[in-house]
């Protein structure tokens, strides 16, 4: 074995431990998120006389948040795409694309929550804030998380090009996109939709 | 202003002069921490601290670090058991004992919390890190830098607990610190902040720890081993990683809630604006439950090895030992209600969960019964680790019998926080993982050093110990039926508890000396080494692939990949090396890749203990800076595309000949 191809080995072994790694976090993050859920559903009703979630839930703005955290999703995977073909530049161009998305999700849920603040009540007024703020804006820490990682990202595929190691990374950072979006769906519809309704 | 800034709420008040215990104490740390800095400046072994030790990602040497965290860990928890047991055996009316409530009260949570936390998983951890991979035939875990962060994380939030002893104080809660009491309105200190941060951070290393071997294990064993032929040790520490994955994210989620009630003013468990305190207890339970079995799956595994070398026989049942295992792993998940029968959950539900726990004892009781089978019949060598084991035989089944006791909810009722659930759970702990860890620590030893630890004073550690639990704590079952409380500071004669009380402190004192024996069998051992060199790699004629490498191994492990085709490899392959006719081929060596050495880990950690630190006393300054230092190490790190390297052939050959010619 000529120590190419013992190379190649080795990064392609690495890549799989890796990302069967990453995939047992993201399980591990489900589960707190879970919790929170949980949180959230034994205390949304304890509203302590306060606001409820059907007083504060403003449906087409939370709906227009969604599609452009969505979208950010399949931006990202045409990154990926370009990222199979090779085309670095490509790959810079979605991810741009992605970062700017979820960087307007977060101003949009900076500013819904803003509006509640204005309003006098805060994650101090009852626990269904409390649960609510938390549950919400955990995951827009994770959202923050994911920008911070790709601007990261970002700046090493400049320095590196598309190398294994870089390619493990795009998946793993893919891999919590997607997983911050499927999180948003459930938020959607348990505290928004059925909030709402 | 600025004082604010960077002070927070410490001032010089927080340091407790006037309590003589504690100042001891603190001068005690003090000295010894003393001792080991004058001891690296006079033999000059700084550098070699740093590189070999601090900055090191080899798994053996992460193992050895944390068994020694483990065993500081141990002698304070253990100080904490004697104050305890010291004061209930005097403080009975119109005594009052020596400690004031306040500081009792920090006592028995911190015993708890560093015996579960620091102590018991630390040990764990090291075994584990230790033995899976040379187990599996791998030459690190999947994640070596990681590991290394997992292991600072954890002496992170162990330094806390220390630092808690002297400035300011220590939670005074109960080892898993239930609100509202532990609500800033009633624990306004920084007691419960330390308590937080310590289990925060060392969650959040046990948590990566727990990916980590759970990837090496499924991703990294050698050519041949299929799961059905893994060594029980390494299937118990796979479920038991199973388990770490699934239940710690509630717990840190679940402190995660507890610290913004307590920092942000939130409302989750406080006993106004809606909080609902019961959720707390729920949650933490269905992190605490699979916690007992995360600690003791792992001791299962270590009997269950010890047990087929020293009775010179395949392990009997291995299959039914796997799906009890399994079923364990399964089932730890649908009894943490039982914690709390007398909540008021209603009839039907504590029912359930009665009946499932006395479930759990079917897949225990099947595994008590294959070790008894492979001891049948079995050429038994009553050497220290095999004592153990047979002591763990007796000693958990009267555990286990007390706890299906208690899964009755009418009986629950009638012991509930009684000491009779402490006797019970010390009895399965203690028993259980304890006896276990102990075990381990005594068969692996020689691997880990290369020489064995002295048999006679081992010995006498288990009989001090032995006798120590049982006059501990069989009175304790007495004086729960007795209706004697746990967390008593005090109690009136008229209860007729005092002279059981006497009988528990003397087990306590027998533990102690059995402790003692403990270290004097590890500095003999070390000072008569030469005696009891292993020179083999396999001193206990074992069976697992372990024993089929030097001891030490060299940093890499395995010379050569091995190639598994029986559950008993080693043992398989020395039958082969016995028939006439067998010839040894010679060996041919390859590359070897390894990951390199890197300081990221531990400078992470100890940003982290810093931070730790400041938010428990609300220093924004010095909290935003190390909290930027954590996250700056970490993005670092990820900027480093140099993190591995080759080992030649020449130079394998090189060291594996040195170490045949026994030189090092």
């Amino acid at each position: 074995m000529t120590t190419d191809t013992l190379a190649h080995h080795h990064h392609h072994d690495s890549s799989s431990k890796v990302i069967f790694g990453f995939w047992i976090f993201i399980l591990t993050d489900f589960i707190v998120f879970a919790t929170l859920f949980a949180a959230y559903a034994v205390l949304h009703n304890n509203t302590y006389g306060g606001l409820g979630i059907k007083d504060i839930v403003d449906l087409p703005y939370v709906l227009g948040q969604s599609l452009i955290f969505l979208t950010s999703s399949l931006s990202y995977g045409l990154a990926v795409v370009a990222l199979k073909k090779g085309e670095l530049k490509r790959v810079m161009q979605w991810l741009v694309v992605t970062f700017i998305l979820g960087l307007t999700f977060v101003g949009l849920e900076y500013t819904e929550f803003a509006k509640i603040v204005q309003n006098g009540h805060s994650w101090q007024s009852s626990a269904f804030f409390s649960s609510f703020f938390t549950l919400v804006g955990l995951h827009g820490v994770h959202v923050v998380i994911g920008l911070l990682w790709m601007a990261i990202v970002m700046i090493q595929l400049t320095m590196q090009k598309i190398t294994p190691t870089m390619q493990t990374r795009l998946a793993c950072l893919g891999l919590f996109w997607d997983f911050l979006n499927i999180i948003w769906v459930f938020i959607f519809s348990i505290v928004y939709l059925m909030g709402a309704i | 202003m600025l004082e604010q800034l960077i002070f927070g709420k410490l001032t010089l008040d927080a340091i407790p002069y006037q309590n003589p215990i504690i100042m001891g104490a603190g001068a005690f740390m003090a000295l010894c921490a003393l001792a080991v800095i004058g001891a690296l400046f006079y033999f000059k072994r700084w550098t070699w601290l740093w590189k070999e030790w601090l900055t090191s990602v080899d798994h053996k040497k992460i193992g050895i670090m944390y068994i020694i965290f483990a065993g500081v860990m141990l002698l304070r928890g253990f100080s904490d058991a004697i104050m305890m047991r010291t004061q209930q055996a005097i403080a009975v009316s119109p005594h009052l004992g020596y400690l004031p409530p306040e500081h009792y009260d920090q006592v028995f949570t911190a015993h708890g919390v560093i015996m579960i936390f620091f102590m018991a998983m630390a040990f764990v951890f090291g075994l584990v890190n230790i033995i899976v991979p040379e187990q599996i035939g791998a030459r690190d875990v999947a994640y070596p830098y990681l590991n290394s962060l997992s292991f600072w994380l954890t002496v992170a939030g162990g330094s806390l607990v220390f630092i808690s002893l002297v400035v300011g104080d220590f939670a005074a809660t109960g080892w898993l610190a239930y609100p509202p009491l532990s609500e800033l309105a009633y624990s306004p200190g920084v007691g419960v902040d330390y308590y937080l941060w310590a289990l925060t951070l060392s969650g959040i290393g046990t948590l990566i720890g727990g990916i980590n071997i759970f990837v090496t294990i499924i991703k990294m064993r050698c050519p041949g081993m299929t799961l059905m032929k893994m060594p029980l040790f390494t299937w118990s520490v796979l479920c038991s990683m199973i388990l770490v994955i699934v239940s710690f994210p509630i717990l840190n989620a679940t402190l995660g809630m507890l610290f913004l009630d307590r920092f942000f003013g939130m409302h989750f468990f406080t006993a106004d604006f809606g909080g609902n305190a019961m959720m707390y207890v729920n949650l933490i339970w269905s992190w605490g439950h699979p916690e007992v079995y995360i600690l003791v799956l792992p001791a299962f595994g270590i009997y269950s090895e010890i047990v087929a070398t020293f009775c010179k026989k395949t392990l009997f049942g291995y299959t039914a030992m796997v799906w009890a295992t399994v079923a364990i792993t399964f089932l730890s998940f649908t009894v943490w209600l039982h914690h709390f029968f007398t909540m008021g959950a209603g009839a039907d539900v504590n029912a359930a969960f009665g009946i499932a726990t006395m479930i759990i004892s079917v897949p225990t009781g099947v595994k008590i019964f294959n070790w008894l089978a492979t001891m049948y019949r079995g050429r038994i060598t009553f050497a220290t680790p095999m004592m153990w084991t047979i002591a763990f035989l007796i000693t958990f089944s009267i555990g286990g019998m007390t706890g299906v006791l208690m899964s009755v909810p009418a009986i629950d009722f009638q012991v509930h926080n009684s000491v009779f659930l402490i006797a019970h759970f010390h009895n399965t702990i203690i028993g259980g993982v304890a006896f276990g860890l102990f075990a381990g620590y005594t068969y692996w030893f020689p691997k880990m050093f290369g020489f064995k630890l002295n048999e006679t004073l081992g010995k006498f550690a288990f009989w001090f110990w032995v006798v120590g639990f049982y006059l501990a704590f069989m009175p304790l079952y007495l004086l729960g039926f007795m209706g004697m409380t746990r967390r008593l500071d005090h109690y009136s004669a008229a209860t007729g508890w005092h002279p059981y009380l006497v009988v528990a402190m003397i087990g306590a004192f027998s533990i102690f000396i059995g402790i003692i024996f403990q270290i004097v069998q590890l500095l003999v051992s070390i000072k008569n080494r030469k005696q009891n060199m292993d020179t083999t790699g396999d001193p206990w004629d074992g069976r697992t692939l372990e024993w089929s490498i030097p001891s030490p191994p060299p940093f890499y492990n395995f010379a050569i990949e091995p190639t598994v085709d029986a559950r008993d490899p080693f043992w398989a392959e020395k039958q082969k090396r016995k028939q006439p006719g067998y010839v040894a081929v010679k060996p041919h060596y390859t590359d070897i890749h390894m990951p390199r050495n890197t300081a990221a880990g531990f400078i992470a950690g100890m940003f982290a203990a810093v931070f730790g630190f400041a938010m428990a006393w609300d220093m924004p300054l010095i909290a935003a800076i190390t909290g930027i230092g954590v996250l700056a190490c970490l993005i670092t790190r990820t900027f480093n595309f140099n993190t591995d390297y080759y080992v030649t052939a020449a130079e394998v050959e090189k060291t594996e000949a040195a170490i045949a010619s026994g030189v090092r």
